[in-house]
């Protein structure tokens, strides 16, 4: 119970400093930051799937849904305040991924990372295809609005970094909660033998249904802050090397949980901007062999995030 | 009518493309349970070699038929290049590993190779189309086909049966069959579990390689190839049930069929015929058409 408390308190710390930086970082800054914040909002959903072993190769269906909800609440349906769009994206990826869970929650292995790339390849070619919502080139969205007051310029990039900031912080809060309880420890138990979990009374595909709900969820809301946050959608957010992207932050976060999903984000947005700034044509090189040095020399960082506090003895 | 037979032989021969890209991926799943992700990288590489190989060769030659020899050729020689750089420099160091671990390992390397790739022919494209001329067209149903098309479903074909008898009908095909059921009981056996491994990786990589080389002449050979083809190609072999030959040839054969149908049909549903089909598929079969058995731990 302590340790959650300072867990809590830690959170709260964060949050203070990152919202105190917003009064003296300049916007590209914060921009970096607020879409490193978005990440690790989509990594917190892919933690709670890898602890089960499963991994989503297939969320830039949610974040790109997300983002298109919040580009199209405004033309639509006059949606024009924020937090509207992030809560409306939010639980249409949700439903979404409440439906898809159905289909999902019967695949584990390599057969779930296929599955979820294939429905979020469905999205992508579907969009590509809609002239009406701009096909490849995607469209723009709507500058951000809060309570009825338009922002604009450095203010908008402000606020809406203080939204990300909160929402992620927020959702870490609760990520972290939930992974101390009951249900939060059936997801390593899935990883380490199923059979096992239901033969204790426990159901494996309900807990994992639920998880990838929660996930759906998550990286919708993300997808909707980067919109904002950049004012433009496109495709891309749901191409599969998105949903990569994210599987390389939730790997790299590894047994750091809610930490690590934190940490990994900033991790991998630092380098995304300085290989921008100095080769941004070996990019994805540094990304690839990154990972694959992570995969070879430190194979715990893949396991370990599965790991339950007290080291039960197989 | 007649669209009906334009869509039977658009399927075919795209088709026949994805199963000459989907037999080498199946092939390692099937033996090493690696799931490539960096297929698309070899077949992009031999698309690129083929390509720099008859550009450098045409470009103070008439077309000739020795553009067959060129092509295909230095596509091999770069799948097994790669092949062998690839295996022994990185997936023998990851014996063992779960099959999750080791997808996200080749993910890695498709990361590492896109750029390598980038690095080595740019941003440009390279057009290939030496050999797409030489073998003229026909004419089936007022629709004309280049002829270079059907030397692809040859080459599926005979891709195909080449599998068929390696795996069925030698020494070689039952080691592996072997393998597959248990490698560390095989190794005791007495064969030699690594170097059939390494001939695996090698002999997928090739398959890659010679079909980016095949398909080099009837596109523009630009970045960007491998990361298209490598998901169809997936969707290929769930559908067949992962590390199944004959099923990647059923499962190229629904995807070749469907894709044509919709373009001809339903043009808007080009891009994700292919996803929805897997899906549907998977809905029903869980594990694909022809899954390989497996057994359950308690």
């Amino acid at each position: 119970m302590n340790s959650l408390r300072r867990s809590d308190a830690s959170l709260l710390g964060l949050l203070a400093i990152l919202a105190a930086t917003a009064l003296f970082t300049p916007s590209w800054l914060m921009s970096l930051l607020a879409v490193a914040l978005a990440k690790s909002l989509v990594a917190l959903g892919l933690l709670l799937l890898l602890r089960a072993g499963l991994v989503p190769f297939g969320h830039a269906l949610y974040y790109c849904l997300g983002g298109y909800v919040a580009g199209l609440g405004t033309p639509w349906l006059g949606i024009r305040d924020t937090l509207l769009l992030l809560a409306l994206a939010s639980l249409l990826s949700g439903s979404v991924a409440f439906v898809a869970g159905f289909l999902m929650r019967r695949y584990r292995g390599i057969f779930f990372a296929m599955l979820s790339m294939a429905l979020s390849m469905i999205l992508y070619g579907v969009l590509l295809k809609s002239q009406g919502l701009g096909s490849s080139d995607g469209f723009t969205v709507a500058r951000a609005s809060f309570f009825g007051v338009q922002t604009a310029g450095v203010g908008a990039i402000r606020s809406v970094y203080l939204l990300t900031a909160v929402v992620t912080l927020l959702a870490a809060w609760g990520v972290s909660r939930y992974l101390a309880t009951a249900m939060g420890h059936v997801g390593p138990a899935i990883r380490e033998n199923e059979v096992r979990v239901e033969y204790l009374g426990a159901s494996p595909s309900r807990v994992i249904h639920m998880e990838y709900t929660a996930s759906g969820a998550l990286a919708g809301g993300a997808g909707a802050l980067v919109a904002v946050l950049v004012g433009q959608v496109d495709p891309g957010m749901g191409f599969w090397m998105t949903s990569g992207e994210f599987v390389f932050i939730a790997i790299l976060a590894g047994a750091g949980g809610i930490w690590g999903s934190l940490a990994a984000a900033f991790v991998l947005e630092g380098i995304h901007a300085l290989a921008f700034e100095y080769a941004p044509q070996y990019w994805k090189f540094v990304l690839g062999a990154a990972l694959l040095l992570l995969i070879v020399r430190f194979p715990s960082g893949l396991s370990s995030i599965l790991k339950t506090r007290g080291k039960v003895p197989s | 009518m007649s669209t009906l037979l334009t869509i039977l032989i658009d399927g075919l021969i795209y088709g026949a493309w994805l199963f000459l890209v989907a037999a080498g991926l199946t092939l390692i799943f099937g033996v090493m349970k690696v799931l490539n992700i960096a297929h698309g990288n070899l077949y992009a590489i031999g698309a690129y070699v083929a390509a720099t190989a008859m550009g450098a060769w045409f470009a103070d030659r008439p077309p000739s038929f020795a553009a067959f020899a060129i092509q295909l050729g230095t596509a091999m020689v770069a799948g097994v290049v790669m092949g062998l750089v690839l295996e022994r420099g990185v997936l023998r160091r990851l014996r063992g590993r779960d099959e999750v671990s080791l997808a996200l390992a080749t993910y890695a390397l498709l990361l590492v190779l896109d750029d390598v790739i980038q690095f080595i022919w740019g941003t440009s494209a390279y057009p290939a189309s030496a050999p797409y001329g030489l073998l003229g067209s026909s004419e089936i149903n007022d629709l004309r086909f280049n002829n270079y098309e059907f030397v692809l479903l040859a080459a599926a074909i005979a891709v195909g049966l080449l599998l068929w008898w390696l795996l069925q009908r030698t020494r070689t095909g039952r080691c592996l069959a072997a393998i597959i059921r248990d490698p560390e009981m095989s190794a005791a056996m007495g064969i030699d579990v690594e170097r059939l491994y390494l001939a695996t990786f090698v002999l997928g990589a090739v398959l890659a390689a010679l079909g980016g080389a095949l398909t080099a002449p009837m596109i523009q050979v630009a970045p960007g190839l491998g990361a298209e083809v490598i998901v169809v190609t997936f969707a290929v072999i769930v559908i067949g049930g992962m590390g199944s030959i004959p099923g990647a040839a059923v499962g190229a054969l629904v995807v070749g069929l469907a894709r044509a149908a919709t373009i001809h049909l339903f043009p808007f549903a080009e891009v994700f015929i292919v996803y929805a089909v897997m899906a549907l598929v998977l809905a029903v079969r869980p594990e694909g058409l022809f899954p390989q058995a497996a057994l359950r731990k308690i």
